[in-house]
């Protein structure tokens, strides 16, 4: 079993290549690698795609790495593989991307990724730091996870689904703020498992057990 | 509901924790990984690591200490300490840091934020503001550990740095920094009011109230302590049911 973490420069990947290596150690999930190479993603098992920073500049820098996205592409869609959008990784599940422009995502989760607008104008944007799930469906990757577990967010944009049978999950931010998104084979998370101790460790576990 | 954040942060030097914290059970209380790991299991919401005397000679340490933490610890860490470029702002993203924190680089030239921003997002790129009153309402940036006066005003010079790209700001009160007084309320509420990002109230906390004043009255989104958490005076756990029990969100669990 291989999980390929990709690395395309968008970030820190060392502590969720270090959260995903844990847990596939506690469950048996084998190997965890970080690879820009299209070759091991083709052998992968599970994907994961991770991304800090703006839409256009990920979606940019992932497209530039000749056939990098394509082998994601091909694993996710067409071969159904586990896929785990993290971050902006999976702001780029989405139809399109407005931040600072529209750019378009990768049309995976009908929807639109859209600055955050609190009702509050006392609260901050970026939306950062630990906040409450509210679970809205079930799903192997949350099992364990329960409504009012907390989650670690960095973000100033969320997605926002055009079906709610896409969204799994939301928190309060004056405001219903995306968490989690999923379809098939694929699970999205706005927030970062690898930085949300238990709550985030246990979605990656699951992850890595999950035979969609 | 968002919950406010307290930070235990640590002064490094030399890849050793400068002030010892008071744990027990502790192996090695000088060791910042051992105690990162403490405050981890303690439910600290974040952690910060502030190496003071960055030279260009000891920053290898600094990216062993994001390496090992990172390894052991599965929540948000935050270094700064000597940042001055960009391609310091990546190699300590490389070695495990979260979020990476300009001081003096970014009084020197606020482009520098810009810079690293559009590089690697706003979401990881803090800046550290350390500010003294000089008069009534009025308050300027020191840097050099408050040794030298800039003569810039603290909230114009917040606003730039978040136009810039800073995601967050660290504000130190350099009056109160040891006092164990409190934080200075009007510096945070005023920052706080002319900045759209979180900011994070350092410098002065004594007790436990104190932490309560710098998110109610002063209207930080997070509260940086030191020497209360290290010498034991109190734990995260009962910094955070104070907090609570003010009707501040926290997370208990």
């Amino acid at each position: 079993m291989l999980t390929v973490l990709i690395d395309y420069d968008s970030g820190n990947l060392h502590s969720a290549e270090k959260a995903f290596q844990r847990m596939a150690a506690e469950v048996g999930g084998g190997e965890v690698i970080v690879t820009d190479r299209p070759d091991d993603v083709a052998r992968a098992d599970r994907i994961v795609l991770p991304g800090d920073g703006a839409f256009p500049a990920c979606r940019e820098a992932l497209m530039a790495r000749d056939g990098l996205f394509e082998a994601i592409r091909e694993g996710a869609v067409e071969r159904a593989k586990p896929f785990m959008g993290i971050c902006v990784g999976m702001q780029m599940m989405a139809t399109v991307g407005r931040e600072y422009r529209d750019t378009d995502g990768f049309g995976w989760v009908a929807g639109e990724v859209v600055k955050i607008t609190p009702s509050d104008a006392s609260l901050k944007v970026p939306h950062m730091g630990w906040n409450n799930l509210v679970l809205e469906a079930q799903h192997p990757v949350l099992e364990g996870v329960e409504t009012g577990d907390h989650a670690y967010f960095v973000h100033s944009y969320h997605m926002v689904v055009e079906q709610s049978s896409s969204r799994l999950a939301h928190v309060d931010y004056g405001g219903d703020v995306t968490a989690i998104v999923a379809t098939q084979n694929m699970i999205g998370l706005q927030f970062h498992p690898e930085k949300s101790q238990e709550a985030g460790l246990r979605m990656i576990a699951n992850f890595l057990t999950w035979k969609p | 509901m968002l919950k406010t954040r307290i930070i235990p942060c640590l002064d490094v030097a030399d890849g050793r924790v400068v002030k010892g914290v008071n744990f027990v059970d502790l192996i090695d209380a000088g060791d910042p990984v051992e105690s990162a790991k403490a405050y981890d299991a303690a439910g600290a919401d974040e952690l910060c690591f502030l190496d003071i005397h960055a030279t260009h000679e000891n920053r290898g340490t600094m990216f062993d200490l994001a390496t090992r933490t990172a390894e052991q610890c599965f929540m948000p860490l935050t270094i700064g300490g000597g940042v001055r470029t960009p391609e310091d702002v990546r190699d300590l993203l490389l070695a495990g840091a979260d979020k990476v924190s300009f001081n003096s680089a970014a009084v020197a030239d606020p482009d520098v934020v810009a810079r690293a921003a559009d590089r690697f997002g706003s979401q990881c790129i803090v800046v550290a503001i350390d500010a003294k009153t000089v008069s009534p309402g009025k308050w300027e940036i020191f840097t050099h550990g408050g040794r030298r006066e800039t003569g810039i005003d603290a909230v114009e010079f917040a606003k730039t740095v978040v136009a810039k790209g800073a995601g967050e700001i660290l504000l130190t009160s350099m009056d109160r920094d040891g006092t164990r007084a409190g934080f200075n309320l009007p510096l945070t509420r005023a920052i706080s009011d002319a900045v759209s990002v979180p900011v994070i109230a350092s410098g002065g906390v004594g007790n436990l109230d104190h932490l309560v004043e710098g998110v109610t009255e002063g209207g930080a989104s997070a509260v940086l302590a030191a020497s209360i958490f290290h010498f034991g005076d109190y734990t995260i756990r009962e910094a955070k049911e104070h907090m609570a029990a003010a009707g501040i969100p926290m997370r208990l669990s």
